[in-house]
């Protein structure tokens, strides 16, 4: 996400930082190209507007002017702006009291049913009982989608009756959250192509009929210069409590990312990242702004991995690779902790210069997260226990028959062991670096 | 029908008051091209082109007005390919096959989409390739039982493949000549699903040689330059040979259509105008770039707001 606005904001600042020092006209030059950054990323032509005035001002200032690393400086007020764009700091949903209601609106194809089953899905796993309410009485088969999303994630649903309005569905889904100890309901309701009249009035009574403690849009990413507009509009209408942005996955320029905060003043709560339950992610504002400058994000990049290795089993790995008894079985747990970590494309990115990689790079990337990694746990799956634990043990046969099993060419066996024993033979040799460097400081 | 007149009266151009007020002028002076160059911008016309129009506002600023008004016209207008699709001259039977990232109206479409081939002459028989996304298929066999078009449907993550082989299969057995394949969506950035893509091209082709005779790719008119990059990657895989307008009936612009006419010379051979069965028209030119240099009614000006 955030390519094309990313290398070209550094391209600005390479050049800047060639500066010995800078003057106003360089600065100048400097924030024109900033700003047709913004405007090529979708950006909202007076967001850019103001933005741009803000970081001159700030720039401009004899702090910078006359500092000895100018172009820093500049980053520096440039990355304190855009936080500053993107919200300030992180903010997140009202729960309680008990049940509390959130309800989802936006246009259609925006994503509203899919985020209301990864909301659902992260909002059950912290223990809450949470209740979808499918309010969307006009799509064919938006009942059935939000069912079956329901019964994916492992959360009850409701819909509404023959000869209820979307309001009365509504109510229907308070009613039995109140009774039975739901903790969050979830109102999804149903899209239009643009905000009419119709739509706005539908979502009133609803509204007003289930008083959420949030009412939230969900946007798609990719949205051009219209996401604003259609933001407003929604806060205008029905009053919105915060935002979240959907397919963020892609290469989304992130116009309306920078754009809806300014627009609305309300926060970005999550985004979405890919089409599983559990591509949701919270809305760091410092991070993405991190991430637009090309300083990566290690801090979620930690988190993540945190999520899908517990503590435990990276204690038991350390020990193992530390007496070289490392296995293909220890293999296979980390290609699955890999794999849980969602596609390998979107870790890439939150590496520091990571938009700076060449295309074809990260497309190979791509490649490799999903069949690839798919056929080494089935070449994985296909050995016995014995041969996970002693892989110098596969013959010939041994592989032939393996290959067999996973539907692969003897030849990738081959390939995944030869890559096995290279590992294996580096990680030894980085033991005995250890004990060589034992008692220096890093 | 909604139609294409009544869904423009709703798109709301800003550029419509800047050519006002230069015409009042006798010339675009430069505040009138800065405004125009907002609202361009907020047309979701691409930064390149719209310095390039600039240009030409300047060069044609002697020529009044109306010269430069006729002048961003016909740059506009050259930049979209002129349709080429008809109905009547396409093969029977044919496969058409409808692709595009998640959300931008593709099974809408399709169902669109058989209704014109309907009202065309065709057979049409739907399948409902969209197998990952829950309640998919039954979106699409929903759509079919209203417009009483028979449907090729798959199971919730089944093998997509699969259905347009049978599909294939089915149009023979049944006498229909127009297959509409909805495709499921995917983000084009993931290498993986569009892979999948050309397995399910091959798969049809298998069943039905020539196959698919269209590949149109569905584009929501509210996106922005990411548009571009969409039916770019789209064009990659699996070569264009049209797209659809979709949800052209809101406020948004779809300014993108002239960079992808540009880049890729793939011609928009219909625009979503509604929410009914039969809210799909054929993609008019000179329209469209009429309504987005003239406009009727407010301009809300959200491009500068």
């Amino acid at each position: 996400m955030f390519d094309r606005l990313s290398s070209a904001l550094q391209g600005v600042f390479r050049n800047l930082r060639g500066y010995g020092r800078l003057t106003e006209r360089n600065v100048q030059d400097a924030l024109r190209e900033v700003r047709r950054a913004l405007l090529e990323a979708d950006v909202n032509y007076e967001v850019a507007r103001d933005f741009i005035a803000r970081v001159r001002e700030a720039c401009l200032g004899e702090a910078v002017l006359s500092s000895v690393t100018p172009g820093q400086q500049i980053v520096k007020r440039i990355h304190d702006e855009l936080v500053r764009l993107l919200g300030g700091s992180r903010r997140d949903f009202t729960l309680s009291p008990a049940p509390a209601g959130v309800l989802l609106l936006g246009l259609h194809g925006a994503g509203k049913t899919t985020t209301a089953a990864k909301l659902a899905r992260t909002w059950s796993r912290e223990g809450r009982r949470v209740l979808l309410a499918a309010c969307d009485l006009r799509r064919p088969a938006a009942v059935e989608q939000l069912r079956a999303l329901a019964a994916r994630v492992g959360v009850d649903a409701i819909g509404p009756e023959p000869g209820d309005t979307v309001a009365g569905a509504g109510a229907r889904a308070l009613e039995t959250a109140r009774r039975e100890g739901y903790g969050v309901v979830l109102y999804d309701s149903g899209g239009r192509f643009q905000v009419d009249p119709d739509l706005v009035a539908e979502l009133h009574d609803l509204h007003r009929t289930v008083a959420p403690a949030n009412t939230v849009l969900v946007l798609d990413a990719a949205t051009g210069r219209e996401a604003v507009a259609v933001a407003r509009t929604f806060h205008e209408s029905v009053g919105l409590t915060g935002l979240v942005l959907t397919k963020l996955d892609g290469d989304a320029r992130g116009g309306a990312a920078l754009s809806v905060h300014a627009a609305t003043g309300c926060p970005i709560l999550r985004v979405g990242t890919g089409e599983k339950p559990e591509d949701l992610e919270p809305f760091h504002p410092d991070r993405i702004a991190a991430r637009i400058l090309g300083m990566g994000d290690v801090v979620g990049l930690v988190e993540k991995a945190q999520t899908a290795f517990d503590a435990d089993q990276a204690a038991a790995m350390e020990r193992k690779l530390r007496r070289n008894a490392f296995n293909l079985d220890d293999f296979l747990d980390q290609l699955r902790g890999v794999q849980r970590m969602g596609p390998l494309e979107n870790l890439v990115e939150m590496l520091p210069g990571a938009s700076r990689l060449p295309e074809n790079v990260r497309r190979g990337l791509s490649a490799q997260s999903g069949p690839n990694l798919k056929r080494t746990e089935a070449i994985l799956l296909s050995m016995t226990p014995e041969e996970r634990r002693h892989p110098e043990r596969i013959d010939g046969r041994r592989r032939a028959r393996i290959a067999r099993g996973s539907g692969t060419r003897p030849a990738d066996v081959n390939e995944l062991l030869r890559g096995f024993r290279q590992s294996q033979r580096m990680m030894k040799r980085f033991r005995h670096m250890g004990k060589a460097l034992r008692g220096r400081p890093f | 029908m909604a139609g294409w007149a009544a869904a423009l009266r709703r798109t709301r151009a800003a550029l419509a008051g800047a050519f006002a007020r230069a015409l009042g002028r006798g010339g675009p002076d430069e505040d009138t091209v800065e405004a125009l160059e907002v609202a361009l911008l907020g047309a979701d016309v691409s930064a390149v082109l719209v310095d390039e129009l600039v240009d030409r506002l300047r060069d044609e600023r002697t020529r009044g007005a109306e010269g430069a008004r006729a002048a961003v016209a016909d740059v506009l207008a050259a930049a979209l390919p002129e349709p080429s699709f008809d109905w009547a001259a396409a093969p029977r039977p044919m496969a058409l096959l409808v692709v595009g990232v998640n959300g931008s109206g593709k099974t809408t479409t399709c169902a669109k989409l058989a209704r014109a081939a309907a009202a065309a002459g065709r057979r049409p028989l739907l399948a409902a390739a969209d197998t990952y996304r829950a309640a998919g298929a039954e979106q699409l066999a929903l759509w079919a039982e209203r417009l009483d078009c028979p449907v090729v449907a798959g199971r919730t993550g089944g093998d997509a493949a699969a259905v347009v082989f049978d599909a294939a299969a089915a149009v023979e057995a049944r006498d229909r000549d127009a297959l509409l394949v909805d495709t499921a969506g995917r983000m084009h950035t993931r290498e993986p699903l569009m892979r999948e893509l050309e397995k399910l091209q091959r798969a049809l082709a298998k069943r039905m040689p020539g196959a698919p005779h269209e590949t149109w790719i569905a584009l929501d008119a509210a996106m922005g330059q990411n548009a571009i990059a969409q039916a770019r990657f789209f064009h990659r895989v699996t070569p264009l040979t049209g797209a659809v307008v979709t949800k052209l009936d809101g406020s948004a612009r779809a300014g993108f259509l002239f960079s992808i006419g540009r880049e890729l010379g793939i011609p928009v051979c219909y625009a979503g105008l509604g929410e009914g069965p039969d809210d799909l028209a054929p993609f008019d030119r000179t329209a469209f770039v009429q309504a987005l240099l003239d406009g009727e009614g407010e301009g809300r000006s959200d491009g500068g707001g």
